[in-house]
């Protein structure tokens, strides 16, 4: 159900600022969300002020500055910073994004930081991802054939058919476009979401699989598929340039397709 | 039904006991006034407003069907500054549902996804709402 308002346990409060070193000559604010597990208050919001002379250019050399020289307890994912890893999706200044692939430049003021939306927090900006892994499961991301591949070789695609799984097989799973999605924040016990959605339609539309009527059987639910409205924020947050509102609508089309 | 994340929102902290983790911000955090979600909410808010105001022109009928005395009495109502005022809320919802309504059309028929057509049409569906509605009152004020 919809619930428009945090819970009680969830209401973020003002936190603590921490201001630049004397002689900083560009200071950027940055305000993070912060929760601890250890100390049984609500998250607040922490401002870092940081001189941008001696930062890097993203978002993630900021926190990673923060973490290293004003707050070791700051607690957040990163792996690869060049957006190939997904680890650094987060909430920043108002949309989902990969924090190593946007520029400090592009917000205006102050940069807010949260987790990525409506998701259960375990520390600071880490979110529990266990419902989108499982709902990912779910759908059995991998490749489905009864026939045999051909004895000394792999199984071939045309240059169309391959051509059919670009804008999906680069999904890297950020699930910045699930939890930037108003339906998937208000059902997703059941919507399985944008993200999961979109590698659903890339074993569809794969033409060594031969699968589709069941993948399209396990889909064919008025929450899995169907609670997608359209509302194009997965689109607009997907820090790959992916397309998963487009992916849905594929899918979409196919079941009409087929009940002829 | 039990909201299955439900089982998520339990963690446990340094020591291994179990604690109460918070929900991260949604709502409070995102901006939604943008063309894809904001278009979006207007979608479904106007949908309950034509809902709504069904109603009235249902009530205008039945007054009508009443006689001439009921059927006054509404008018009035409907051309006091207030009613006028209501009415033209209802075109405007009116037409603002229609247009996005055709755009929701498009998608359901596999076109104007990539992001700079969504974006167009979404600015179309704007401009379309607000012209459809002042040629309306226009031609309504014109006919009399």
């Amino acid at each position: 159900m919809a619930e428009f308002t945090l819970p009680a346990n969830s209401k973020v409060g003002k936190g603590t600022t921490y201001k630049a070193p004397a002689g900083a000559t560009r200071i950027k604010e940055f305000e993070v969300y912060r929760w601890n597990p250890d100390d049984g208050k609500n998250p607040v919001m922490d401002t870092y002020e940081v001189d941008l002379d001696k930062c890097g250019p993203m978002v993630l050399d900021a926190i990673v500055k923060i973490k290293n020289e004003i707050d070791a307890s700051l607690t957040f994912r990163r792996s690869c910073r060049e957006g190939i890893c997904g680890s650094c999706a987060m909430n920043i200044d108002g949309a989902n994004t990969l924090a190593c692939l946007k520029p400090i430049d592009e917000v205006k003021g102050t940069v807010k930081i949260n987790p990525l939306p409506h998701m259960p927090v375990v520390k600071d900006l880490v979110p529990d991802l266990s419902q989108p892994y499982a709902q990912l499961r779910s759908i059995e991301p991998w490749l489905q054939a009864d026939t045999p591949p051909p004895p000394d070789a792999e199984r071939l695609q045309s240059k169309e058919e391959r051509a059919e799984i670009d804008g999906l097989w680069e999904c890297i799973l950020c699930f910045c476009c699930s939890t930037s999605c108003p339906s998937y924040w208000w059902n997703g016990d059941r919507y399985l979401g944008p993200a999961v959605l979109l590698q659903a339609y890339r074993w569809i539309a794969d033409s060594r699989d031969e699968a589709t009527g069941k993948r399209l059987d396990a889909l064919e639910d008025p929450f899995k598929l169907y609670r997608c409205h359209t509302i194009m924020n997965c689109t607009q947050s997907c820090p790959k340039g992916l397309n998963p509102a487009k992916a849905i609508g594929k899918i979409k089309q196919l079941m009409l397709e087929r009940q002829g | 039904m039990k909201d299955v994340r439900e089982a998520l929102m339990v963690g446990r902290n340094s020591e291994g006991k179990l604690v109460r983790r918070p929900l991260s911000p949604h709502l409070q955090a995102y901006n939604m006034v943008r063309i894809s979600s904001g278009l979006s909410i207007m979608h479904r808010i106007t949908g309950v407003a034509l809902g709504a105001g069904t109603l009235l022109f249902t009530a205008w009928l039945v007054c009508a069907a009443a006689g001439d005395g009921a059927f006054s009495v509404i008018q009035a109502i409907y051309a006091s500054p207030i009613g006028l005022l209501i009415l033209f809320g209802f075109t405007l919802a009116l037409f603002f549902h229609f247009c996005n309504g055709i755009r929701h059309l498009g998608w359901d028929a596999g076109k104007g996804f990539d992001l700079p057509v969504m974006h167009r049409t979404g600015q179309l569906v704007i401009a379309a709402t607000i012209v459809l509605t002042l040629a309306f009152w226009v031609i309504a004020f014109l006919v009399g």
